[in-house]
């Protein structure tokens, strides 16, 4: 059975920008194909995953008044069924990082991102959490969540407008619609590749520590 | 000046004086200092600490002590240094002023200065485990140093003080937190009603809360290092990231402060434009801190009243400065570009609705038993406490302060307008709630001044001085006052005089009301309810990033 | 009106006589048709409230609340249970993990044991004996336990903490809906709930009892409020201080199971509240007015206590979204220094009302 393009309810597909992504998705899922009864179920799964984002709060800055908005009565997103925000990390299906992440609260948020029950998905919201933004030459910034964590969705914006933090919420339900859960999860893969090239990162920069050490120390009575 | 300069003379014969700059200084040597501080609190009445700058001139280290006297307003500052760059070590204020306590930790995490008898010496920003002193000049930012960390810190609890014994030697003595009978529940870093990302360890006994021990720095970003490194106008950028509910307020202080360094006379018009768009972050500050207090005691509705009208002081920013959040409006000499046309008749149109509106918040939270019975006589900040502690703005007034910067050290073009300060008593959680309703109709009474005024210069006018494309400025200190939304937010600026064509500013340190505030939770929340805990530290209102900087 | 025991009477004729069947195999069968239908209808209730709350409580915050997903939002409710059920379930380390799994399923089954005592219409009743409210206050009090168990074996200080709190809430006020339970007791003389319901035949107890009654009523929506962990009594799950609450540590269908509980109380509360004080199924009826009395008599009894159960929600909920949270002190001194007494005073003036018939 083949997946279809993803479609958002009175938004058309022109009308989002960086399609090919979403494309490619579904091109790379058909190409191993799927029984016809575990893909209506698939259908059905993402239909309700796609339509019930409950957002776990995790504001850390500006980004978080903006969110604030988001919910309040202008522009609402309980219409679109995300508004039962959820501030334990187990209930949430999204967290949403608005905000920047400095090094002492990296090991809070991995840990938070852990503690949320499968699917989730992460939303990196604002320029700080992208790359640092403005913050990026500090000495205790972290240069973007991805460092940390696997991102979904970028909102670009400092903070993201609400309607920016809309288009960026259907992003995400376009890339939900675009997954597979029976049969070979495609987001658990992706993921696990994620977790593997952090650990050997993580290793090449301890060993690459470890000989500026040495180098400093062997350096050390020369100066001297 | 020259009357203080002889009873300081007089206190402390080896005290040097310097009247160059804007303000008297007085240079102490570190010996003698802390009997000096407790002769000018107790004697001349500097009771206020206004600002404590930590300091780094290559030579020695030290510390900028900014005093004021709350009955007339007078300040001074005083220069505290030791040439030790190995050992540097200094005597604490911590017991004459109590608002040192957290500054002296701060100063001690940013350029390790040891503060001798200081209670708990302890990281106030960063890790426990952070490899050297980030604003020291001759810091070492190599990655490999302080890589980005993803195991939790280790050994919170420990901290240390450096006594000093009675014939002069040091003792340092390792110490707990909490002891290990203590129930010690972690509210944040996490946390809904944290309003952002403030961590407390609080000791309870049931429900009450015992102790609280407050770990910052989860939004730290390092913003006064990174000013270090760039131009004049780029720092602009990052006051508004401080406190973003009082954006234009910081960003104001910040031009002012260059303003009166470089001598540049600002158009009428333009400091017009920059205090009706202050007022308006006030308003939508206090709209945003009436929404969050009734949130946390559980009346979800009165939040989203709130924000109704926040969407429309929103919409003037926007038409005018292009963006919702983080304007980047006023510029040094003035502000960006001339106001919206639409600007007067949106303002005129906040006016009139507001009352009304104010009305009902009033009906809907105010007057309900539940909330009086659960901020009556909550959280009690006596007058003395809040001098003590620096606390200002909304929360200091509900004490009964006399700490309005816009009455104490006018600026801008509050003489020119009419408005009252608004004082109350008791200092519970009610009347820090009470002093922002209240101050919202100030605001409107401003704003509508403002617009008449504005009316007379006409649609159009100069809205920016003549600045050089290249700021540079003489060697020479400066500091600069506002009232922002919660508080006097103070900027310092040193700058060294370099002679090359793209000068950076020596030292930058922005002083914020919020640090000051997150300095009493402890004292306003001990024996007090958990539930207490959230609508008093509500009620006190501060801003996470503006705490961390 | 139409009674339902014809069709119950009817369906136990075939089995016993038609089929033929032996005794046991009619009860079983009869049995089984009775809890399909029963957990069919708390399931399809528990879902039309929680988008009932959504809908009443963004009428109130002056928003839309949810009208994307399918025509009007209608299709929201399925979204969110579809992919409730298929969320993980987090094992957690260090706790108690039969008492962790056991929770949710004390939780529901209280409620639904509650659920099904409840009076549907005329002749529409699970069981019907003599001691019907007396049963119903004993098996809602097993709710708690379900509320103790989850906050003991998360392993969690947060939800210790809100597990305690309920305790001490959930615990307290029950005697108070106890009290005013017992008044209209007192009122109807008996405590089977078809009885309950018939002495109200000519005048709901709220008209009939008057000022005793009135007070009765208030006590009970005070207390079922608190009963319920909602409105201005939400304090085990005080969102802003303990994060979720006793339920903190729960994921995927376990919440779901919280979730829904928690609505079908609601119900259950609003349900109880019909049957003691607004008649039950029975139609709204006033003295002298013939016409009008048989046109409201042609409704069929079911949507009588269906939309008496509603309209009670919607006060519950009106309250919910107006208050702030009072402080567990307040919360406990409300109930012991006010609520009781005045229940207890209260009834003793409907003892002395009753016996010397000052009662319409």
């Amino acid at each position: 059975m083949e997946i279809k393009r993803p479609k958002i309810k009175s938004m058309k597909h022109e009308d989002f920008k960086d399609n090919e992504y979403i494309d490619q998705l579904v091109a790379e899922l058909n190409a191993a194909g799927t029984n016809v009864v575990v893909g209506k179920l698939d259908q059905l799964l993402n239909w309700s995953r796609s339509n019930s984002l409950w957002p776990f709060c995790f504001g850390t800055s500006c980004c978080a008044i903006e969110f604030m908005c988001l919910g309040a009565a202008r522009y609402d997103m309980a219409r679109f069924g995300f508004e039962v925000a959820r501030n334990s990390p187990r209930q949430a299906d999204y967290i949403m990082c608005q905000g920047t992440i400095t090094y002492r609260m990296a090991p809070a948020l991995l840990r938070l991102y852990e503690q949320m029950a499968e699917p989730k998905y992460v939303i990196a919201c604002g320029g700080c959490t992208i790359s640092g933004g403005p913050f990026k030459n500090s000495y205790c910034v972290v240069k973007g969540v991805d460092e940390i964590i696997p991102v979904d969705v970028y909102m670009p914006g400092c903070p993201p407008r609400p309607e920016a933090m809309f288009y960026g919420l259907m992003q995400l339900q376009r890339k939900i619609k675009a997954s597979k859960f029976l049969g070979g999860d495609n987001r658990k893969e992706d993921r696990k590749k994620f977790f593997e090239a952090k650990a050997a990162e993580e290793k090449d920069a301890a060993m690459r520590a470890e000989q500026m050490r040495l180098a400093r120390e062997s350096k050390a009575p020369v100066l001297e | 000046m020259a009357d203080i300069q002889e009873k300081i003379g007089a206190l402390c014969p080896e005290a040097q004086f310097d009247t160059s700059g804007e303000l008297l200084l007085v240079i102490v040597p570190d010996e003698k200092w802390h009997a000096l501080a407790k002769a000018l609190k107790e004697e001349l009445h500097y009771d206020y600490l206004t600002a404590l700058v930590g300091m780094d001139w290559k030579d020695s280290l030290g510390c900028m002590y900014y005093l004021t006297n709350t009955d007339t307003q007078e300040m001074l500052h005083v220069k505290v240094s030791t040439t030790d760059r190995e050992n540097p070590r200094l005597h604490t204020v911590s017991d004459v002023w109590a608002v040192a306590n957290y500054q002296e930790r701060e100063v001690y995490d940013f350029f390790g200065i040891v503060f001798i008898n200081h209670p708990d010496m302890r990281r106030f920003f960063l890790r426990n485990d952070w490899v050297g002193y980030p604003l020291r000049k001759d810091y070492d930012d190599s990655p490999e140093l302080n890589p980005l960390r993803l195991n939790p810190e280790e050994n919170e609890d420990d901290t240390f003080s450096l006594i000093e014994e009675a014939d002069g030697t040091l003792k340092r003595i390792d110490k707990k937190v909490f002891g290990p009978e203590e129930y010690v529940i972690n509210v944040g870093p996490q946390h809904p009603s944290t309003h952002g990302v403030m961590r407390y360890r609080t000791s309870i006994d049931g429900e009450l809360v015992k102790k609280v021990d407050v770990v910052s720095g989860y939004i730290h970003r390092g913003i006064e290092k990174l000013c270090e490194g760039m131009s004049y106008q780029s720092t602009l950028l990052y006051p508004e990231r401080l406190d973003y509910m009082a954006a234009h307020m910081n960003r104001h202080a910040v031009c002012l402060c260059l303003e009166k360094a470089l001598g540049i006379e600002v158009p009428h018009r333009a400091e017009l434009i920059r205090m009706m768009m202050d007022e308006l972050m006030r308003l939508s500050s206090h709209l945003l801190s009436y929404g969050c207090l009734t949130m946390d005691q559980g009346a979800t509705t009165a939040f989203f009243y709130g924000f109704r009208e926040r969407e429309l002081i929103y919409e003037i920013f926007d038409k005018t400065c292009g963006a919702r959040m983080s304007m980047s409006y006023s510029t040094i000499g003035g502000v960006v570009k001339d106001v919206h046309p639409d600007f007067i008749k949106d303002v005129r149109h906040l006016c009139a609705v507001m009352p009304d509106k104010l009305k009902e918040y009033h009906k809907l939270f105010t007057g309900n038993v539940i909330a009086v019975g659960r901020m009556k006589g909550v959280g009690i900040l006596s007058k003395e406490d809040a001098i003590n502690y620096a606390i200002t703005g909304p929360s200091g007034r509900a004490s009964g302060v006399h700490c309005d910067v816009r009455k104490c050290h006018p600026y801008s073009l509050y003489n020119e307008v009419e408005f009252d300060e608004v004082l109350l008593e008791s200092g519970d959680s009610m009347d820090r709630y009470m002093v922002r309703m209240k101050e919202m109709e100030q605001s409107v009474k401003i704003l509508e001044q403002c617009c008449d005024m504005l009316e007379k210069e006409g649609i159009e006018g100069e809205y920016c001085a003549k600045v050089p494309k290249m700021i540079k400025l003489p060697a020479g200190h400066w500091y600069q006052q506002v009232e922002a939304s919660r508080g006097a937010f103070g900027v310092y600026i040193e700058s060294d005089g370099d002679p090359k064509p793209f000068q950076k500013p020596y030292r930058m340190h922005f002083q914020s009301p919020c640090f000051n505030l997150v300095g009493v939770v402890d004292l306003t929340c001990k024996d007090n309810l958990f539930a207490d805990l959230i609508s008093i530290t509500a009620s006190i209102d501060y801003v996470i990033p503006d705490i961390d900087r | 009106m139409f009674d339902f025991s014809i069709v119950t009477g009817w369906i136990d004729n075939l089995l016993r006589n038609t089929l033929s069947c032996p005794g046991w195999l009619t009860s079983t069968i009869e049995c089984i048709l009775v809890a399909v239908g029963l957990l069919l209808a708390y399931t399809v209730i528990a879902m039309f409230y929680i988008m009932y709350e959504r809908w009443v409580c963004a009428w109130i915050q002056c928003r839309r609340g949810p009208i994307r997903v399918g025509p009007a939002g209608l299709l929201q409710i399925f979204a969110d249970v579809f992919k409730i059920l298929t969320k993980e379930i987090v094992t957690l380390w260090h706790n108690d993990k039969f008492l962790f799994w056991l929770a949710p399923f004390f939780v529901v089954t209280a409620s639904v044991l509650t659920f099904a005592c409840l009076p549907w219409g005329k002749g529409m009743q699970v069981i019907d004996f003599n001691i019907g409210v007396f049963f119903i206050i004993a098996v809602s009090s097993l709710g708690v336990l379900g509320i103790l168990l989850a906050g003991w074996s998360s392993n969690s200080k947060y939800t210790l903490l809100g597990a305690m709190r309920s305790g001490a809430q959930m615990v307290s006020y029950e005697l108070s809906v106890g009290i005013s339970i017992l008044t209209v007791v007192c009122l109807a003389g008996t405590m089977s709930i078809s009885g309950i319901v018939e002495a109200q035949n000519d005048g709901w107890f709220l008209f009939k009892g008057h000022l005793p009654a009135i007070i009765a009523f208030v006590i009970y929506i005070i207390a079922a409020n608190a009963e319920n962990n909602r409105g201005p009594f939400d304090l085990p799950e005080a969102e802003h201080e303990l994060t979720a609450g006793y339920h903190s540590e729960y994921s995927g269908i376990h919440y779901g199971l919280f979730y829904l509980a928690e609505y079908l109380n609601l119900f259950i509360v609003s349900g109880i509240a019909t049957l003691l004080f607004l008649g039950g199924w029975m139609p709204l009826h006033i003295p002298g007015w013939e016409g009008f009395n048989k046109v409201m008599d042609f409704i069929p009894s079911t949507f009588w206590f269906l939309g008496k159960a509603f309209f009670m929600t919607f006060v519950f909920m009106w309250i919910r979204w107006s208050f702030p949270r009072v402080r567990i002190d307040q919360m406990l001194a409300l109930e012991w220094r006010i609520l009781m007494p005045i229940g207890l005073v209260n009834l003793v003036v409907m003892a002395l009302c009753v016996s010397f018939n000052w009662v319409f």
